[in-house]
């Protein structure tokens, strides 16, 4: 195929100029609505059948790695936002999750819970996403709304929870942000209750429809032994048969206290990967709804004999070394504190003194506390990992989502690889499509979920 | 089995040809000699007590700039390798030096070593013998440099490419 990529493509040349039948080269995007903008297939077809293809991809490089060696450990967390743009809390927890292994601390019990309740919230997101996306690309464009509407439901959660959409940078290394705020586990509930309505319906719009069966069954399918050949994890590798799950066979949080189980297909096509898509929301959702029944309350210890002084009066006390005691009170600095006063910093956060930030409180009003901070924001003082590698993997929506990290001893991080879980699908589509007809490129694509930010990073 | 019991399996089978072994973070890890990976992985893919059949993952790292290594071999190819029947993990270690960086290709073990590979041509500079098609995978054709060697400025900008008007 190396040659052919450098080849000029003509309408026209193939079939009719010279003797004989000839092949011709079709060009897929990356300007192409079903490849994001983002993908070039460069197909060989006979008639309409693809008899090769080549897949480019990098259109959405933006040295995610490199980007991460230059700055501490705790700067690379927004970039994780942008890895798997449609379920942004999994790369977070999971960055996050590896420098604590490097670290070799255990977060607190409330944490690994919260944790678990917005992984599996987004993905429920994801897959709606995908499945929602993929239907519309055949035509089926209520399907796209109805499931879009239940994600918007998902996201006004995880907007409640982060105070963003997509761009949410909730994970901190030893903990997370902020706590869950109050009666989350009501707006959870009402969410759960209108996206179970919209899987129905979709459900029953999908799952026996002949049109949609039609050019879904039987079409990409991938044998059990390429899809492991291939290092396929994730939604792909359970449609082939493999009860594979990195939650259940390596837990990691809090994913080994709850019930669920791993919904699995059989041919490995496209069809069964939707089955078992619409199968493992219900199961997330599953989990979320053991877990926020089961959130700890965790190690909240206050004075409740202390007095409320206003914010002012407690900075000044604070800066006048009059602390004694001041430690204990609780008080509300700032609004924006939301979700993170001091109590519920020590419910969430690891205390660990070289990793997380003390919470506000601590900062404004002991110089202990303004002394730490400045030893965690100072360039060269942050966090700093003894020297050694570290290999960590969570279940991403896609599959099995890794992170390797190299510390040399610094506040930066030497090396970070990310294992992006649609990589393999997508090294693997061209021996998907390859035989099948033009029109099984598009489901095929789509039921990958190929998602640039993580396949190109 | 666990860790420590998959690399003495290892030392015993090879020998000299496994260079070091460390078992940090509960994470196994084995240096091997570049003439003896790919015997390694063959090894660890068929050998029944540890059935390795998934290369989860292969990247690099360029220790230029990395405490107490600056002189030694400047790359490390790692393969993290995962089994499926019997649910372990081990990473796998080749040391290149820059002068000579290549190193055995395992697209004849596993078809997706094709891509990682590329990607790791593609970043780091290192070539892998025996890879039917060692293009570049992220960056376009007329990129110049490996922009994840420790000595490629994060800054360092490219030249415009596209026809000229």
């Amino acid at each position: 195929m190396a040659k052919r990529t450098r080849r000029e493509i003509y309408l026209g040349e193939g079939s009719g100029t010279g003797s004989g039948s000839q092949h011709l080269y079709v060009n897929m995007g990356p300007s192409h609505p079903a490849m994001h903008g983002v993908i070039r297939i460069l197909a060989e077809l006979d008639g309409e059948t693809v008899v090769n293809a080549d897949v480019e991809i990098g259109y959405l490089h933006r040295a995610f790695e490199k980007e991460c060696e230059a700055g501490p450990y705790n700067n690379a967390i927004p970039y994780t936002d942008r890895l798997n743009y449609v379920s942004p809390l999994i790369n977070n927890f999971g960055y996050a999750s590896c420098v604590e292994k490097l670290l070799g601390i255990d977060v607190t019990e409330r944490c690994k819970y919260v944790r678990v309740i917005m992984s599996e919230i987004s993905r429920v997101s994801d897959h709606l996403t995908c499945i929602g996306a993929s239907a519309m690309e055949l035509g089926a464009f209520t399907v796209f709304l109805y499931m879009i509407k239940a994600r918007e439901y998902l996201w006004e959660l995880v907007e409640d929870v982060t105070g963003a959409r997509l761009t949410i940078s909730y994970a901190r290394v030893g903990g997370v942000k902020a706590d869950l705020p109050d009666a989350f586990g009501v707006k959870v509930r009402k969410a759960f209750k209108e996206t179970r309505q919209v899987l129905e319906e979709v459900g029953k719009l999908l799952t026996g429809n002949r049109i949609f069966m039609d050019r879904m069954v039987g079409v990409g399918a991938l044998s059990r032994e390429d899809t492991i050949a291939y290092a396929i994890t994730g939604p792909l590798l359970r449609a082939a048969g493999v009860s594979y799950d990195v939650r259940r066979a390596q837990p990691y949080w809090a994913y080994d206290h709850v019930e669920f189980e791993i919904p699995t297909g059989r041919n490995g096509d496209n069809y069964d990967r939707y089955l078992v898509r619409m199968a493992e929301m219900e199961q997330s959702m599953r989990i979320v709804e053991q877990a926020l029944d089961a959130l700890p309350g965790g190690p909240i210890n206050v004075d409740w004999a202390g007095r409320a002084i206003d914010p002012a009066s407690y900075v000044d006390l604070g800066k006048q070394g009059k602390t004694e005691g001041l430690l204990l009170i609780p008080i509300t600095l700032s609004p924006n504190l939301a979700g993170i006063e001091r109590p519920l910093h020590r419910a969430l956060n690891v205390p660990d003194k070289r990793v997380v930030l003390p919470p506000k409180e601590n900062t404004y009003g002991s110089i202990e506390g303004l002394m730490n901070h400045f030893m965690l924001i100072m360039d060269g003082y942050g966090i700093r990992p003894p020297k050694g590698e570290a290999y960590f993997a969570v279940e991403g929506a896609n599959g099995e989502l890794g992170f390797y990290i190299v510390s040399d001893g610094t506040d930066r991080p030497y090396r970070v690889r990310c294992r992006p879980p649609c990589f393999p699908p997508m090294a693997a589509l061209p021996r998907m499509i390859e035989g099948e007809m033009v029109a099984d490129i598009v489901p095929t694509f789509g039921s990958i979920n190929m998602i640039a930010g993580e396949l190109d990073r | 089995m666990d860790g420590q019991a998959i690399l003495l399996r290892l030392t015993s089978t090879f020998g000299p040809g496994i260079v070091e072994t460390h078992d940090h973070h509960g994470d196994p890890t084995a240096v091997v000699e570049r003439s003896a990976i790919l015997e390694a992985f063959r090894f660890c893919r068929d050998d029944p007590d540890l059935r390795f059949n998934v290369l989860m993952d292969l990247t690099a790292v360029d220790y230029l700039k990395y405490p107490e290594r600056e002189f030694g071999p400047r790359f490390e190819v790692v393969y993290h390798l995962y089994s499926l029947p019997h649910n372990h993990r081990l990473r796998l270690k080749v040391r290149v030096e820059e002068d000579d960086a290549r190193a055995p290709s395992a697209v004849g073990l596993w078809p997706i070593a094709n891509w990682f590979e590329r990607e790791v041509w593609d970043m780091f500079g290192i070539r892998f013998d025996g890879h039917p098609d060692l293009r570049r995978l992220l960056m376009y054709e007329e990129f110049q440099g490996h922009p994840l060697r420790k000595d490629y400025p994060v800054t360092k900008r490219q030249p415009l490419i596209g026809p000229n008007n």
